[in-house]
């Protein structure tokens, strides 16, 4: 994020003479009035965002329980989760660090299945709303007629609150009262089919899948919508240009519109990629990370061992996985967006 | 808007004939009903379960797209037998209007800070922000329980909703400061530097000449911080077990949903008139929404 200050250098030059404006740059006063305007936020990001932060690294490399500040157990946590084995205790103190055993077998099953079903989880997610808001946005550019009513209830999954509206979904997946599977039974040409009744929330891959379509659901808005206004922003000269080399609408869209979305697409994968590795709602209200584990992701995990089981110290070091990823998806998002183009973030 | 130039620009000679345009105007709409469609569901079946009687939800027979006789008992089983409008809606309504109110106040000086005054570490500044609006939620619910529990032997926050309005801003901030932070550099300069060569504040300067001209803006931040705040739920869950002081998505989840087979009706009662308010809202002030919502990708 570049911060220009190009203007702020021109007024400090403007209306001060050269020898009070070098007293003025001594009298730090410029640093003085920035960071009072700042102060309240950095008071607030720091006392509940950094410190917490911190505080939940220190969680996870102890065995802190609900009530109980817990000792430093160093990386005990991440290595049970991974199943690394320490029998190097007796060895002499140059061979300490070979005492390390890896037994995959060992490690918590949950936690794999997390990383599984979180890796499932994020790309067909994303992709699915990438795909499909794409789809939505290239036809909310199309239609002329009726603009709000069109934009208006195509963004209504994304600002509806998500516990209610999957609370919606719960019944719509529910397993007697399904309109998904009521379908099966009594529409014609569906019934014939003789399939269902499905669980949809029961059964591990279906439910794996519907907790995917809702999220899927909630988020393809964001994307059509954040595409939508980098279509309308593509000058029409390029289209021109390329319609004067006799360019077809589907080489046009390949040529023109596809690489100048790049730099939105890239902003709002990076965003999508992170709120959904981060999704809490919508499993929580679903599976609760069942049926047997096959749709917890960190979040739902880390809620389930930290309050639900009172391990907090296990419980911060499963959230804070989240943080490595989050870290890697906005370096490579960044670095991508300031090398394509001009403009973006 | 110059995106219906852009649509009938490349057609060529082909967008001359109102036949073609036609065909073009019926398949696009063709296409865009299943996607309205699919958006709207989940709040029409809600809609349509929460008329519904008991014995109709429970007839399995029956379509459950569509309800034959139509009664409001599950509205009134809401408001006589549940804390749902006396407590869960109202302490919504007070937890999104102190949050957002402070987070915009706190938002807005750190924005004008970011957009306009040079000091020190603005830099800095400006990447902490950004990274601080993109660490979830999850990752700081656990220590948080523990600063809460230390600030609660000072002043008597912990389960009640005066923890949810310490917190929200948490999230709301960072947002609120990048978004502002585009608007703010968008006011011309010039008028600015008047003021500031008349001999005004930065301070006055922001609230009576940046902040009018930047007012769009504001709106917008207000409007976001109240969807988010709105639809805020892993905090509420953490922090609240009192029944009387949870918000209204933990409160439907944790108290609506119970061991019988009846519950659906109320439910989703529950949930349609808990997600109105954001919708109506929304309906209003679509447009603010929106630019608010594309700001970080485009701006």
């Amino acid at each position: 994020m570049a911060i220009s200050n190009t203007k702020e250098q021109v007024l400090v030059g403007r209306d001060l003479t050269a020898a009070s404006r070098q007293r003025w740059r001594r009298s730090f006063g410029p640093d003085l009035d920035g960071f009072g305007f700042i102060l309240p936020a950095v008071i607030i990001m720091v006392c509940l965002v950094v410190y917490p932060f911190f505080l939940a690294i220190w969680f996870s490399l102890s065995d802190a329980v609900i009530g109980e500040p817990g000792r430093w157990v160093g990386l005990e946590n991440f290595m049970y989760l991974f199943g690394i084995m320490y029998d190097g205790q007796d060895l002499p103190w140059y061979l300490k660090f070979t005492g390390f055993s890896w037994d995959l077998s060992l490690a918590d099953d949950i936690f794999l299945m997390t990383l599984r079903n979180t890796l499932l989880f994020a790309t067909i997610s994303v992709v699915l709303k990438g795909v499909f808001g794409l789809g939505a946005a290239l036809l909310m550019q199309r239609a002329t007629r009726m603009r709000r009513f069109v934009r208006g209830s195509i963004l209504v999954p994304f600002v509806a609150p998500t516990v209610l509206t999957t609370l919606g979904w719960w019944l719509i997946f529910d397993p007697t009262y399904s309109h998904i599977n009521w379908l099966f039974a009594n529409l014609w040409p569906l019934n014939l089919l003789g399939l269902g009744p499905f669980q949809w929330l029961g059964n591990p891959n279906l439910a794996l899948s519907s907790v995917i379509f809702v999220n899927f659901w909630r988020g393809m808005p964001f994307f059509a919508v954040t595409i939508f206004a980098g279509l309308v922003a593509i000058p029409d000269q390029l289209y021109e240009a390329a319609e004067t080399d006799g360019a077809s609408t589907l080489r046009k869209f390949w040529h023109v519109t596809l690489p100048l979305l790049r730099p939105v697409m890239a902003v709002v994968i990076l965003f999508s990629t992170i709120f959904t590795l981060a999704d809490f709602g919508i499993v929580y209200v679903l599976t609760r990370g069942g049926p047997m584990n096959y749709t917890h992701l960190f979040a739902t995990y880390s809620f389930t061992v930290g309050i639900l089981n009172q391990e907090i110290g296990l419980g911060a070091a499963i959230s804070l996985f989240l943080f490595p990823i989050l870290l890697l998806v906005v370096i490579f998002q960044l670095k991508m967006v300031r090398k394509e183009t001009g403009y973006g973030v | 808007m110059a995106s219906s130039a852009i649509s009938t620009v490349g057609l060529g000679a082909k967008a001359k004939t109102p036949m073609w345009r036609i065909r073009k105007e019926v398949v696009t709409y063709a296409s865009l009903i299943p996607y309205i469609a699919f958006s709207l569901f989940p709040l029409y079946i809600m809609f349509i379960t929460s008329l519904k009687s008991k014995q109709e939800i429970n007839n399995l027979g029956a379509s459950p797209f569509w309800a034959t006789g139509i009664t409001l008992e599950n509205y009134v089983y809401l408001a006589e037998n549940t804390h749902f409008f006396d407590h869960w809606l109202l302490n919504t309504f007070i937890v999104t209007a102190v949050s957002t109110a402070i987070s915009v106040a706190i938002g807005i000086l750190a924005a004008y800070a970011l957009a306009r005054l040079r000091f020190r570490g603005v830099e800095a500044f400006g990447l902490a922000v950004f990274v601080t609006y993109l660490v979830p939620q999850a990752l700081l619910f656990l220590p948080l329980i523990n600063v809460i529990n230390f600030i609660d032997d000072f002043i008597p926050i912990r389960d009640t909703y005066w923890s949810l309005i310490l917190t929200y801003p948490t999230f709301l901030i960072p947002f609120v400061t990048w978004l502002l932070m585009g608007y703010f550099r968008t006011v011309p300069f010039e008028v600015e530097e008047c003021a500031y060569i008349d001999g005004a504040s930065r301070m006055r300067t922001l609230l009576t000449i940046v902040l009018p001209m930047a007012l769009p803006g504001v709106a917008c931040a207000v409007l976001f911080s109240f969807t988010l705040c709105w639809n805020e739920f892993l905090y509420t869950l953490v922090f609240i077990q009192d029944e009387i002081q949870k918000t209204l998505s933990v409160g439907v989840l944790t108290e609506l949903v119970r061991g019988d087979i009846y519950f659906w009706g109320s439910l989703m009662a529950a949930c349609l008139v808990g997600s109105l308010p954001v919708i109506v809202i929304y309906a209003f002030f679509m447009d603010y929404y929106v630019s608010g919502l594309t700001a970080g990708a485009i701006k």
